[in-house]
């Protein structure tokens, strides 16, 4: 019996679908052909990455970014990645318990994947999953990843366009001002803005954007409002940017936008903005550009997937054995070591 | 290649006792599997569209409000409709032994009552899996 070909899930063909993702996430060397031949297409849909820590309502907010993008007519595919254990490699995958009440909507496809050993926040497939997504037909395909703390941002990768969730009471204005996550934002959302604090949280996010392209703009170490901008454009400061309107320089920031998932509140505001930012990027050049990026990051992953694998095929194996023996008695050093490796591994064929 | 078993966790019927559920999916992922919990009060139809979707290798079900005689024959006969016929289905919670050879013609693989040692149902489910 086969249950997937390109064509069964080009089609629509939702257990085709489903099978040839599991076959990407474990690996599997059927997935392959499908996936080839279902690259010969450009790609339509739009995709979404939320992300944010663990309980700030990530999955509640997709559930009804789900049922507002269906009131406009469009299909959604949803990839909700939650962690593996690090001990056993099982996982409790918990995101579709929101999302249930779509379950038997025939324009969602919703898919809870294991982050299995990946620690950016997605597991080293969903890249693939989201063109399987595409291929099948969706006009909309979000992705949700785990709970993220500072520095997990692989979904900027593979999103068109990241909303980063926060919630009030996590910490203060440091907490933003930090490198990794706070970076990736295209659309901040505060959520549980019916909580004490959320005004706040929205400020604190919106300074740190404001200095951050006011840094950008005329290496001014303030706030970047109307005024500070204009008197630096008198002055000349903000080299070569004398010609910015201020207005439309601030207006080009990231949005912050309140939500209360529980309820909707908020959501269809945040899918205008959502589908205003793939616009404007569309326009500008940077999403072909994101794109681009993206791709490289994929095909570099699966060329040092292969070498990864090759470690294991002999003769490299038995190779790496006798020289992390020789390292581990003081014989040999690991820079002689990794050479001798690398030499083993040029004459060994890498797999299809 | 790395082949996960993946499990369907859910509640069918009315009942909100989901300690047994889970306890479970808890049980599964430690002995690394990976479970998708769909919560409580889910209607056949939601179980077999997730269950698709999630390309899951066992549905495990639990119930305790006495509906298993009409809602477990339903996913069953749901797959069937569908042309699923790969997928392991077992249940437990509160079933009466009476009612265990109904299910079991009916397609349930096996029923594990209170008590059934999580060991028991994790060894049932990895030599009766379906697919390779």
């Amino acid at each position: 019996m086969e249950t997937c070909s390109a064509a069964g899930v080009a089609g629509g063909d939702v257990r085709a679908l489903a099978r040839l993702i599991t076959w990407l996430e474990n690996g599997d060397p059927q997935a392959v052909p499908v996936m080839r031949a279902l690259a010969a297409r450009p790609r339509r849909a739009q995709v979404i990455g939320v992300t944010g820590p663990p309980g700030s309502g990530k999955s509640t907010l997709v559930d009804k970014l789900i049922a507002e993008a269906r009131k406009r007519g469009a299909r959604v595919g949803v990839l909700a990645v939650d962690p593996s254990s690090p001990f056993t490699g099982g996982a409790i995958l918990g995101d579709r318990l929101r999302m249930q009440g779509h379950a038997t909507d025939e324009g969602v496809y919703i898919r809870s994947l294991a982050s299995r050993g990946r620690l950016g926040g997605v597991s080293a497939a969903t890249q693939a999953c989201v063109r399987a997504l595409d291929a099948a037909g969706y006009d909309y395909i979000l992705v949700e990843t785990v709970g993220v703390g500072q520095s997990e941002v692989d979904v900027v990768r593979i999103a068109d366009t990241v909303i980063l969730v926060a919630v009030p009471g996590l910490g203060d204005d440091i907490q933003v001002i930090k490198a990794g996550i706070m970076e990736i934002g295209d659309v901040f959302v505060v959520n549980k803005a019916d909580r004490d604090g959320a005004d706040r949280v929205v400020r604190e996010i919106r300074t740190m954007l404001e200095t951050a392209a006011a840094l950008k703009f005329g290496a001014m170490p303030e706030r970047a409002t109307v005024d500070t901008l204009s008197t630096h454009v008198m002055h000349g400061i903000g080299e070569g940017q004398a010609h910015v309107d201020p207005h439309a320089f601030l207006a080009d920031l990231p949005p912050v936008v309140k939500t209360v998932a529980e309820t909707g509140e908020g959501v269809p505001a945040l899918l205008d903005l959502v589908i205003a930012h793939h616009a404007k990027a569309e326009a500008s050049g940077a999403l072909a550009e994101r794109r681009l990026a993206g791709a490289r990051a994929e095909i570099k992953s699966l060329v040092s997937g292969r070498i990864d694998a090759a470690l294991s095929e002999e003769p490299a194996a038995g190779r790496e054995a006798s020289l992390a023996r020789a390292v581990a008695d003081g014989t040999m050093d690991v820079y002689g070591a990794a050479h001798e490796l690398l030499a083993v591994l040029k004459a060994q064929p890498l797999g299809r | 290649m790395d082949r996960k078993i993946r499990v369907l966790v859910a509640k069918p019927g009315l009942d909100g006792h989901d300690r047994g559920a889970k306890v479970i999916a808890r049980a599964l992922r430690d002995d690394g599997m990976e479970v998708i919990y769909t919560g409580l009060r889910q209607t056949p139809e939601q179980i077999v569209q997730a269950a698709m979707q999630e390309d899951v290798d066992v549905i495990a079900m639990s119930l305790l409000s006495g509906a298993h005689n009409h809602l477990f024959p339903r996913v069953t006969e749901l797959l069937a409709e569908k042309g699923i016929g790969d997928v392991l289905v077992i249940g437990g919670g509160v079933i009466p032994e009476d009612d265990i050879p109904f299910l079991k013609s009916k397609g349930i693989a096996a029923v594990f009552g209170p008590g059934t040692p999580t060991k028991t149902t994790i060894e049932f489910i990895r030599n009766n899996l379906k697919r390779k």
